[in-house]
């Protein structure tokens, strides 16, 4: 398949998704994360039903393997160390996700909304994106 | 929290596994969203129209829902300068830590990455106290 349209499709359904779940929505978020207060523990069935489905189709998929093997050598190896960074990073990312109830994909399609919170959420989120390039990148 | 939520809860997600699996066969890359956002803004990224086809998709399917299906509750009550903080932390963090809750919390641990499985108890808790502390506190 055309790798455009199957990143597309792949968009398209990981939108459907979180419109579906009401991941979209910042206030249902909020209400998941405040855990003493009156919780609503319904989007962790978000990620248990998108562990479950991805796991599975996943080992399918490396069942049915030899699929295009060449795409794979251009991928680098991924890190396995815990390191500062990770958490750090994991840290400063749960404090903005947990001021706002976004996070990048629900942040993103909030620009068709209209609101005015969506559009200074996303770009103040690409100019962190560049703040980390300038900061930590040698380009 | 109702059965519709519950059934809805799951159902949604069940897509976003199915998501990130189609980006996993056909172009063998991880669904991190805040990856393929912010790789739409590196230049020396090469090859990267997949991203934006990626993004379109997303963006779209929000006109597309209410073109066909109906409403969508997009409600916001924080205030605009914490947005702005808020986003600067997202976009920052989430390249410090390599990911966010898609790449971290849904691909990485459906892979069972040490790495995604620390991130995303990390960015739970501290999003938890986040909150706690800004509900009973300011």
């Amino acid at each position: 398949m055309n790798l455009n349209l199957s990143a597309f499709a792949s968009g398209l359904t990981f939108g459907l998704g979180l419109i579906v779940s009401q991941m979209i929505n910042p206030v249902k978020v909020l209400s998941f994360l405040d855990v003493t207060g009156n919780w609503d523990p319904s989007l962790a069935l978000v990620m248990v039903g998108a562990l479950l489905t991805l796991g599975l189709l996943q080992w399918l998929i490396k069942k049915s393997a030899k699929h295009k093997p060449s795409t794979n050598k251009t991928k680098p190896a991924l890190s396995k160390k815990i390191d500062a960074k990770l958490i750090t990073g994991a840290t400063l990312f749960g404090i903005g996700w947990g001021l706002s109830g976004l996070c990048p994909g629900p942040a993103l399609m909030g620009l068709t909304s209209g609101l005015s919170g969506s559009y200074v959420f996303v770009a103040a989120m690409f100019i962190g994106f560049l703040l980390f390039n300038l900061l930590h990148r040698k380009h | 929290m109702t059965l519709l939520t519950v059934v809805t809860a799951l159902f949604g997600g069940m897509l976003i596994g199915l998501a990130a699996a189609i980006l996993l066969f056909f172009n063998n890359r991880t669904a991190g969203i805040s990856g393929i956002a912010a790789g739409l803004i590196k230049p020396w990224k090469q090859n990267s129209h997949w991203r934006l086809s990626f993004v379109i998709g997303l963006v779209i399917s929000a006109p597309l829902w209410r073109l066909l299906i109906g409403n969508i509750s997009i409600q916001i009550n924080t205030p605009l300068i914490i947005l702005a903080a808020a986003g600067l932390l997202v976009g920052y963090g989430t390249q410090l830590g390599g990911g966010c809750t898609s790449g971290h919390g849904i691909c990485g641990n459906a892979r069972l990455s040490p790495r995604s499985i620390a991130a995303t108890l990390t960015f739970m808790t501290t999003a938890g106290i986040t909150v706690y502390l800004v509900r009973h506190f300011v």
